[in-house]
Order: C-alpha cells, then structure tokens, then sequence
C-alpha cells in the first residue's frame, strides 16, 4: 500500500466523524471517541506495511517523502493524537461547563472530530518535500488548531488564547509565504531536493551573493519558530497554552511542536549540507537555540501556574532541540546523527510530557485550578499520583535514569563534539547548562508543593480509569526509556 | 550476580511501595544486600572474576551498555564500603509512622544510587546511577530535616545540581574528544586524549566531582546538609555518596594525566584550604552535628592530598602508593562518619540537643554511647589501631613519595607537611566535642537520659568493628586492590622500608595532640 493512503485514511476517519456528529442519532460523544481512538489505532497497521509511493510517479514523489522519518514523525503524530483523545475524555466535564449548554456535552462533538484532521495534517508534513506541500500541510493543521484553542467559547481565557493564536498564526503564514516567496526567487524551484542542488553549487549566484538566500531562510524559520515555540516567536506561547482546554495545549506542546520540528530538519538539511551556507545557517539556529534556552528556562522560574510552567518549559525544550539541530551532525559509526537526536529527543518528550498533562487533568478536575499550589499536599492526599508526578516532573528536568536525561545527553554530546569545528557551539553549551541547572529549581518547586506543604484538604484525589492506567504506562515508559533507548533507536534506523 | 546489589533496593522499594512494611523491608533489603556485597568481594579475593558481571548493550550508538559488575579492587572496595553504611543505615533512626514509607524508599533508593555509581563499568551509568540519590535527599531534607531545613534542601540540591551539571559537561566533552563509540570504562580507558583538550576536559573533572565532594570552596552545602539530614540519609551522604566524587577522579586519572597536572597547584590549593580553613571553620562550631559535617568536610582534603600525589606522579605505577592511599581513607573515612553521624543522632533523641553548651557529663548516664562514640571519634583523629591511621598514614607516605623522585620538596610534599597540621586541627576539635559531650559537669539537657538500648547499639558495634577490624588487617582491603597489574605488585615490595622510614613523622604529632588536650 502506498504511503499516502495514510493521511488519506486519516481525513477520511475524520469526515466520518463529522457525519456522525452531524446525522447521528445518539447523542452520546463517547461513541465518537471510540471510532476516533479506534480508527487512529488502526492506521498503525497500514503504517507498518506501507511503502513509498513508487518513483514512477514523478508528480507524486516531487511532493511526497517516505522515509525513516516520516514514518517515525508519524507514528508520533498519531500516538499523540491518540493519547490526546483519551485526555480530552477525562476532561470533559471542565469542557462541557464551558461550551454551548453548560453542563452537558453537546456541542462537544468536533472536539473529537478535529484532532484527527490535525493529525493528518501532522502526518503529512512529517513527509512534505515542497516548499507547496509543506504550507499546505501546515496550515491544515493551523487552521484546526485555530478552532481547538477557542473551543471553550464561555471562557474568557480560552477565547482570548483563540484570538491570539488566530493573529499570530496569521502573521506566521505571512512569514512563512513571503520566505519561500524569497527562496524560489533565489533558486527558482520550490522542491526540497532541487533547493538542495542549486545552493550547493558553488558556480551559481547564490554562492557570490547569498543575503537573499539568507533572508528568505530567516523568514521561514521565524515562521516555523511559532510553530515549535521558539524565540523570537515564543509570546503566544503561555498565554494560549494557559487559555486552551487542557487536552488542547498538550496536543500544541507535543504533536504540533514535533511536526515543525521535522519540517524545520527538512527545510534545514540542504542548508546545512552546503559548504557555502553552513556556516550563516548554524549561526542562525545557534542564536535562535541561545535565546529560546535562555527565556524559556528564565521565565519559568517565577511561574505559579502549572500550566505556564508546562508552556515555558515547551519553549525551553524547543532550545535544546535547536542547540541539536545548531550542532549539525550527519551522523558517523561513533554517535547519532542530528535527526537521530531530535527524534530521540521528540519521542521521550512526548512519553513525559503527555503523562505531566494527564497529571494536571486529574489535579484540575478535583481541584479546579491549574495553580502549582492545586499540587499542595499530593503526596498525603494520593501517593501514587504523586510518586508518578515526582517521576514525570524529574524527567522534564532531564534527572538521570529517565527517558528526560536521554535527550539531554545526546543533545549536548553533539553539541560538545560539534564545537571543536565551530567554537560559537561552546557558548550555546555554557547556555544550555544553565538552563538545565534552572530547569532543576522550577520543576522542583512543583515537586516541593507535592510533598512539602501542607494539603488544603485531606480528600483523596480521584483518578479516573483511563487516567490511571495512561499515568501508569507513561511513567513506567518514562523510566524503561531512562534505562533503555534503543526501542527508539530501532524505529527510526539507528 | 554484580546486579543484585542494585536490583535488591530496588525490588525492596517496589515492596514498600506495594504496602510491605517499610522498615523491615529496609532492614531485609541491607541485609541482603551486605550479604551478597561480602560474599562478591570474596569471590574477587579468591580471583573468580567470571560471570559475575552483566553488560547488555541499551544503546547501540554510541554504544551504551548497562554494565554492572565488578572493575577492579577499588570498586570492590567502595562497593563493600556502601553495603557496610547501608546495613547501619537502616538500623539507624526513626521517624513518624506516616513518613516511614517515604524515609525508608529514600533510604534504599540512596543506596541503590551509590552502589550502581561504584559498580557500574559503563560511563553513561556510573554518572546516571549517582543522580538517583538527588530528589530524594531533596524530598527528605525538605520535610524531615533539623534546623532551616527547606533552605538547606535547596542550597544542597542546587549546588549537587551544578557539581553534576559541570561534571556532564567534563565528561560528554571526554568522551568526544576521545573519540570512542564506545562509553564501556575498558574501551575508553584504552584511549587517548588529545592534550590540547586534556587541560580543559581535567579542569571540568576537578569542579565537578569537587562539587560532589565538597572540595573547598564549593563546600559549603555540605555540613549543613549533613547536620539537617535525618540520620540515615545523613549516613549515605558523608559515608557513602560524596566518595563517588573521588572516585571518579582517580577511576578517570589514567584518561586525562596531563591535564590534571597542569592544574596540580589549583588542587593543592584547594585541599589545604579544606584542611586548614575547614578545619579552623570545625573547631569554631557550637553543635555537634555542624561540627561533624564540617569535620567530615575537612577530612576530603586528605584524601584529595593522596589525589595529588596521583597527579604529581602521573600514574599508578609512579606512585603506588596514592591510589591504595586514597581508597583505604575513603573506606575508613566512610565508616567513621557514618558512625558518628548516627551516634550524634541518638545523642540529640536522648537529649533533645546537640548544642555542645548544653550538654556534658553525658558518659556517665549513658557509658556505651561514650564509649562507642569516643571509639569513633578516636579512629577519626587517626588513633593507631584504627582503619583511618592506616589510611592517613599511607596518604603522608604518598605525600612524600615525589621527593624521592624528584629529589627535592615539590608542592606535593610542602603540602603533605601543612596537612600534618590537619591533624593537630581534628585532634583539638574532635577532644574538644568530646569533653564538652561526655565529660565534664552535666549541662542544662543532660541532667538525665537513658544509655543505648540494643537494637540502637547494634548498626555503631558492626561499624565499630569494622573500623578496629580494617584497622588492624588494612590489608584485607587493600589485597582486593592486589593484581591489578604486574609493576605495581614489584614496586608494592619495596614499600615496607619507606613506610618504616616515614611511620614516626605522623604519629608523634597526632599524639602530642592528644596530650595538649
């Protein structure tokens, strides 16, 4: 079976849901949820035994990659996709407070249809080669977000997350356009591979006079930057995932942060190949990296709210990624490529990640609150929820011994081996460190609340069914990841 | 079978976890684990060294391999080091019954952490294992610990923090520049280093594993750590954990020589100032328990001392004494801390201070806890007979070991000759907080308390015993260090002469210390 056929399944799983919401009869979304969680787990299947689109059909292959990566950033999408479906579930009662009939769950119905039209949009940018391809694709999975993020319409907070979203999505496309706009000026083709051909041809005149090049390449990446919630376009950043519904913000942190990851490698790559644009490219990833790791992990420190924690640290993640992505390796027979290493990194993030969003959930279903001090006392009031917190939250942290450490390490070992060529890595390392010695404080400051201060009450803190076993398989996966990568490793071709 | 020293806490935290009770469960576990620690480093005596070890690869590149197993003497050592203050650990202390389970994981989990750090024969987790110990120390020090303990417990998170974050710096930038695609210590101790890297890669080794251990001036977090600690914690930490940081610095030596010796002076500098500010900081204390955190503070820069006489020579078989030197005192240093640590803690629950103004004339209520403690405090002056007379000993003849061959005093022997002083220092403080305890006319909270029951004499009599055991028979330790290469055993020979030439320089001072008391 081809591989587009995939992102195809997907849209249609998602059509159907829409027609079910629209003509059904029940008016039950738990239905809906279960051909949702049931049809995405199904793609798995052809995911497995796809293939690529054959060569013969050079339309199709212009536009359209399958490789180890595609197929690892898709199975990433689809599991965060999944994963988030089960969230939005045991989120629903904070949702149907909010929506058209306040305490009932109608008009919930797309909440569950929408995060599969985004998924598709995430699966096919993992396998965009075009410049076409790769907006198209990216705006799918925007536009979608533009409507998830509002979804709360009674709440303020979520409306005002929307709207800015909305504007500075907008402003993004803006930016990504009018970049590739520059870059076929300059190259005169927007496919991926000939991009790549054309600038490393040291004849041309790119090579005499690269600044157009270089413009257009900064335009895209402060484009992608909103995307994967780097400096310069970090701003959205706390106060969407702040306003968001819950289920909402981990889907941004984890799906929409690693599909502009991979569309950022691929855009990247031929930049990085070239000898005549390395050079500018790393010292632009490189401030980009430097900045992102500096605010991110600064600004968390003062934080009080869980959830703006949760966003500033998913910018300051975005930076060590990036100080990878800076410390360009293609990869030899001693240590993992740059690809390697964002994969690793994505993967793990997205196991800790998702688990600390499920905490928060069952924390702010009880607690009504996304304060840190909803944490107080967690530990006498549920141990286990609070053991497994304690684990998540080290993990973020980068603690040795869970799936967190791991893409640390690999991060700043290709950083490291990557500054004797170029000494400016050294300042991103100084950078990163300090971010990893701030990012101990502010993750600790949640684990202080969980087991130092007292609890405002002494009620035990539910956990739902799926809630419990979904904690459960992230933290145990969180710590078999710490001890044991290499299942990462064998999915994406180590 | 190396493994089950790890795999044993571990499983005993899942039993806690599952509902067993916590306190046996800690016991059983030390138990178990002091069992099978002894029996492995009999079997190492005897020279089985096959099967013992496990290396599964969890990363093929660069290849990671989660290597438990037995290196060589000194992992031995420090892995029957870390078992023996486990075993006391658990025996030691009490706290609220609903703060039993969280006390007793932590305690297991600080263990599990030290033991996988000195048992593992793989860079990626011998530096992966040591951060186990951080947030439980954190969760402990946070919630049950002495004094100002929420901000103790941030000081000595932050600054464990920056020690490890430094020290991952020093070793990602190690392993890269020797170009290994291997982290296993066999494959990348077979490399070499390019010397232009050498001197920085030794000076992120020297800051970050000096954090660990408190080397002067990153040292501040550690006797108020220790005196906050509840006991156990307190035990594993002085007696236990802090020794990773030596240990790493002489297992990674052989890798970074030139390096290191560049920064010779840099290290001597700051093991005098842990010696003598330290010291002089230690006698100026008014509790017991800060005394004996700085104390055991100050005591690092002797075996920092034997680090630099592994510098001056440049390898083990320049200066065969340093490394034996250095192990002996870190395993008697060890036992000696834990000991008292723990003595201190029972001081404070049958008193309720440890304010040496407030106390006196203690021995006679309470004999045993005098007697135990006194033992302890002697074996920490460096009374012969005692396993860290031995050490120190052996430390000063490593000291002196360069002049013969360079034929005059170098820095290294101008250095020995200041830390003789040291032991003034600790001969003035140690009797000082003794008489002020023990002896004397009874104080303000010593008016009555009741003498050691048995289960609390027990763990200080099995340390005891080790410490006098070690002490008489230093060479049943120091034969595990035993083949680790031909040369050395050949210049091991030639030894006794020099050890009888230098025996009397240390000793008549130690002695005239105790008399100026």
């Amino acid at each position: 079976m081809p591989a587009y056929w995939l992102e195809a399944t997907v849209v249609i799983l998602g059509l159907i849901l829409l027609l079910m919401e629209a003509f059904g009869k029940s008016t039950s979304r738990e239905l809906l949820r279960r051909v949702a969680i049931g049809g995405l787990a199904f793609t798995l299947v052809p995911l497995y035994f796809a293939v690529a689109p054959s060569p013969d059909n050079a339309e199709l292959s212009r536009f359209y990659i399958y490789d180890n990566w595609a197929v690892f950033f898709k199975l990433l999408a689809i599991v965060a996709t999944i994963l988030v479906l089960l969230m939005a579930y045991d989120y629903r009662r904070v949702l149907n407070q909010f929506t058209e009939e306040p305490g009932t769950d109608h008009g919930t119905g797309e909440f569950y249809a929408l995060p599969v039209f985004a998924c598709a949009g995430m699966m096919w940018m993992a396998s965009a080669r075009d410049l076409v391809s790769i907006f198209v694709s990216l705006e799918l999975v925007t536009i979608t977000f533009y409507i998830l993020v509002g979804y709360m319409r009674r709440q303020v907070g979520s409306l005002e997350a929307g709207v800015k979203y909305l504007i500075l999505g907008a402003l993004s496309t803006g930016f990504l356009v009018y970049g590739m706009a520059w870059i076929y000026g300059v190259t005169h083709t927007t496919n991926l591979a000939e991009i790549s051909i054309a600038i490393a041809d040291p004849d041309s005149g790119i090579a005499a006079n690269p600044s157009p090049l270089f413009f257009g390449l900064s335009l895209m990446l402060l484009s992608l930057a909103f995307k994967i919630g780097a400096v310069p376009m970090h701003l959205w950043i706390p106060d969407v995932y702040q306003g968001a519904p819950t289920p909402i913000t981990a889907f941004l942190s984890v799906g929409s942060k690693a599909a502009g990851f991979i569309v950022a490698l691929r855009i990247l790559e031929p930049f990085f190949a070239s000898e005549i644009t390395r050079t500018q490219t790393t010292l632009i990833v490189l401030i980009m990296a430097g900045l992102t790791l500096l605010l991110g992990n600064l600004a968390a420190i003062a934080q009080t709210n869980f959830k703006r924690l949760l966003a500033y640290s998913s910018i300051a993640h975005a930076g060590f990624i990036l100080l990878a992505i800076a410390a360009w390796h293609p990869g030899d027979a001693g240590s993992l490529s740059t690809h390697q290493v964002v994969s690793l990194y994505l993967a793990t993030y997205l196991v800790i990640t998702l688990g600390a969003f499920f905490v928060l959930v069952v924390v702010r279903n009880s607690e009504s609150t996304d304060e840190i001090s909803a944490f107080d006392g967690l530990g006498q009031r549920n141990p286990s929820l609070a053991a497994c917190a304690t684990i998540l939250l080290s993990a973020l942290a980068g603690l040795p011994l869970t799936a967190g450490f791991i893409g640390k390490f690999f991060a700043f070992q290709l950083a490291i081996s990557s500054a004797s060529a170029n000494k400016a890595l050294w300042l991103g390392v100084g950078i990163g460190f300090i971010g990893v010695a701030a990012s101990f404080y502010y993750y600790l400051k949640v684990v202080r609340a969980i087991y130092w201060r007292e609890p405002a009450n002494e009620e035990e803190i539910p956990v739902p069914q799926i809630s419990r076993i979904v904690i459960l398989s992230l933290t145990a996966l969180t710590i078999l990841f710490g001890f044991w990568p290499n299942p990462i490793l064998w999915v994406i071709g180590g | 079978m190396t493994a089950c020293l790890v795999l044993t806490p571990l499983i005993g935290v899942i039993a806690i976890l599952m509902g067993r009770d916590p306190k046996a469960t800690a016991r059983l576990t030390t138990t178990v684990m002091l069992i099978t620690g002894i029996l492995l480093a009999g079997l190492w005596a005897m020279g089985i060294r096959e099967g013992l070890s496990m290396d599964p690869i969890v990363l093929n590149k660069p290849e990671i391999r989660l290597g438990l197993g037995l290196y060589d003497g000194m992992s031995v050592i420090m892995m029957l080091l870390s078992v023996t203050v486990a075993f006391a650990a658990a025996r030691t202390g009490s706290c609220e019954k609903r703060h039993e389970a969280l006390w007793n994981i932590s305690l297991l989990l600080i263990a599990a952490g030290a033991i996988g750090a000195f048992i593992s024969t793989d860079l990626f987790f011998f530096y992966a294992f040591h951060e186990l110990a951080l947030i439980p120390t954190f969760l402990m020090i946070g919630i049950l610990g002495r004094g100002e303990r929420k901000i103790i417990a941030w000081k000595a998170t932050i600054y464990l923090a920056f020690g490890s974050i430094v020290l991952l710096a020093g070793l990602l930038w190690l392993v890269s520049s020797s170009g290994t695609s291997s982290l296993a210590f066999e494959d990348l101790l077979k490399t070499s280093i390019p010397s232009e890297d050498q001197q920085g890669i030794a000076l992120f080794l020297i800051i970050g594993f000096g954090t660990l251990v408190s080397l002067f001036p990153f040292h501040s977090w550690a006797a108020p750590t220790y005196a906050s600690a509840p006991a156990p914690i307190s035990m594993l930490h002085a007696g236990v954990l802090k020794k990773f940081g030596l240990y790493g610095l002489l297992r990674l030596h052989p890798l970074v020589p030139e390096g290191m010796s560049h920064w010779l002076n840099l290290v001597i500098v700051l093991l005098i100032g842990n010696i003598l500010w330290v010291g002089l900081v230690t006698i100026n204390q008014k509790r017991l328990d800060l005394m004996l955190g700085n104390s055991s503070v100050m005591h690092m820069g002797y075996i920092f001392l034997a680090f630099a006489a592994l510098i001056e020579a440049g390898s083990e078989a320049e200066n065969p004494v340093a490394m034996p030197a250095a192990i002996l005192l870190m395993f008697a240093h060890g036992v000696t801390i834990a000991m008292l640590l723990g003595l201190t803690d029972r001081i404070e629950k049958k008193t309720g201070t440890l304010d040496l103004r407030n106390l006196g004339g203690l021995a006679s209520l309470t004999p045993r806890l005098a007697f135990l403690f006194g033992l302890a405090a002697m074996a920490s002056i460096g009374l012969p007979g005692l396993a860290n007379f031995a050490g120190e000993v052996m430390v000063f003849i490593a000291g002196f070991k360069g002049w013969q061959a360079r034929s005059g005093m170098g820095s290294v022997q101008i250095a020995t000759i200041i830390a003789l002083w040291g032991l003034v220092i600790s001969a003035v403080y140690m009797l000082r907080a003794y008489r002020r305890t023990f002896q004397g006319p009874k104080g303000s909270h010593t008016t009555k308390a009741e003498d050691l029951s048995p289960s609390e004499r027990k763990p200080a009599i099995f340390l005891a015993f080790v410490l006098v055991i070690v002490g008489i028979f230093p060479n049943l330790l120091l034969g595990l260090l035993g083949d680790s290469g031909s040369e050395s055993s050949e210049s091991r020979e030639l030894q006794p002469p020099s050890k009888q030439v230098l025996l009397p320089d240390p000793e008549p001072k130690s002695q005239q210390a105790i008399l100026a008391n």
